[in-house]
């Protein structure tokens, strides 16, 4: 186990740049995520087969999600949403495979989803509501309350970054001093747990950046 | 009373106290879908959907108190 859990694990030098285990672990990842559907809908068949009928289920599965939650057509926001989803789960699920660790359970990988989430809020805003209304957005419901909407936007994104981080950390925690204490078979059910905690991480991490994403466009309230 | 002792002590009160009220939060929560889904069965399915969302939420307050915890233990600003 690493002595301390906010610590980067690091595994060689890229040049000046330390490579850590996390990022290598997502390059490995981002590989698996671009080949499979590259692989699958390079000749994407009418009958689809047992695998393209199931990327197939899970991204109408996500926009129909997404369409519940901004209540209107999900697909401009499906490229981010959907694997911002994906991205998690995989990572989420990597903690499952010996020898490997969950990328997200160290406190880069969940910082840098969430600043994504924060300029994506931002993005696509503007480009749909135009500068000046979006920024009005921060004046409602009086101009008193501007600096507890800045705040609020801050301490959002930092709570998304923590709750990721925290729940994966903490479980990766539980099943290291189980081990240590009570040996090999009682982490199982844990570990099993472990997979539900990570899907269901990942489900509330694309819910609430689907929520961000929708208040700044006006589709919903906060 | 060194700066060590008084972070164990803080890590110990944080990560208890963080444990009592999610726990309270979590029985109310699961009392509520309990009986929500015995007066409508049909229903079980976005209920229980709405209620992993929820406890999710309310296991990160958990969360934050360890974090904090885990900063004091390993990444206590104090300690040089």
């Amino acid at each position: 186990m690493n002595p301390s859990p906010l610590a980067p694990e690091i595994l060689f030098h890229l040049g000046p740049v330390p490579v850590s285990r996390a990022v290598l672990t997502t390059w490995c990842l981002m590989a698996v995520l671009v080949v499979v559907p590259w692989a699958v809908f390079r000749r994407p068949r009418v009958v689809a087969g047992p695998v393209q009928g199931a990327l197939e289920v899970l991204a109408e599965t996500i926009a129909a999600q997404v369409r519940e939650i901004l209540g209107r057509d999900p697909w401009p926001f499906m490229p981010i949403l959907a694997t911002l989803f994906l991205f998690i789960v995989t990572a989420n699920l990597t903690a499952a495979l010996p020898g490997a660790t969950a990328p997200t359970g160290h406190v880069e990988t969940p910082a840098a989803l969430a600043l994504v989430v924060f300029f994506s809020v931002h993005w696509f805003g503007i480009r749909d509501r135009g500068l000046r209304a979006y920024l009005s957005r921060y004046l409602e419901p009086t101009p008193l309350l501007l600096p507890l909407n800045v705040l609020g936007e801050i301490t959002r994104t930092f709570s998304l970054m923590i709750r990721l981080f925290g729940n994966m950390m903490s479980h990766e925690f539980v099943v290291a001093i189980l081990l240590y204490l009570a040996g090999f078979f009682l982490p199982v059910p844990f570990m099993a747990l472990g997979i539900l905690i990570g899907i269901v991480q990942a489900y509330i991490f694309t819910v609430l950046a689907a929520v961000y994403i929708g208040a700044g466009l006006g589709a919903i309230e906060t | 009373m060194t700066v060590e002792m008084l972070s164990i002590l803080g890590a110990t009160i944080a990560v208890s106290f963080g444990a009592i009220m999610p726990a309270f939060a979590e029985g109310r929560a699961i009392a509520a879908a309990m009986e929500a889904i015995a007066r409508q069965p049909e229903a079980a399915g976005t209920l229980t959907r709405t209620l992993f969302v929820g406890l999710a939420m309310i296991e990160t307050m958990a969360i934050y108190c360890l974090v904090i915890a885990l900063l004091l233990l390993y990444a206590n600003p104090f300690i040089g």
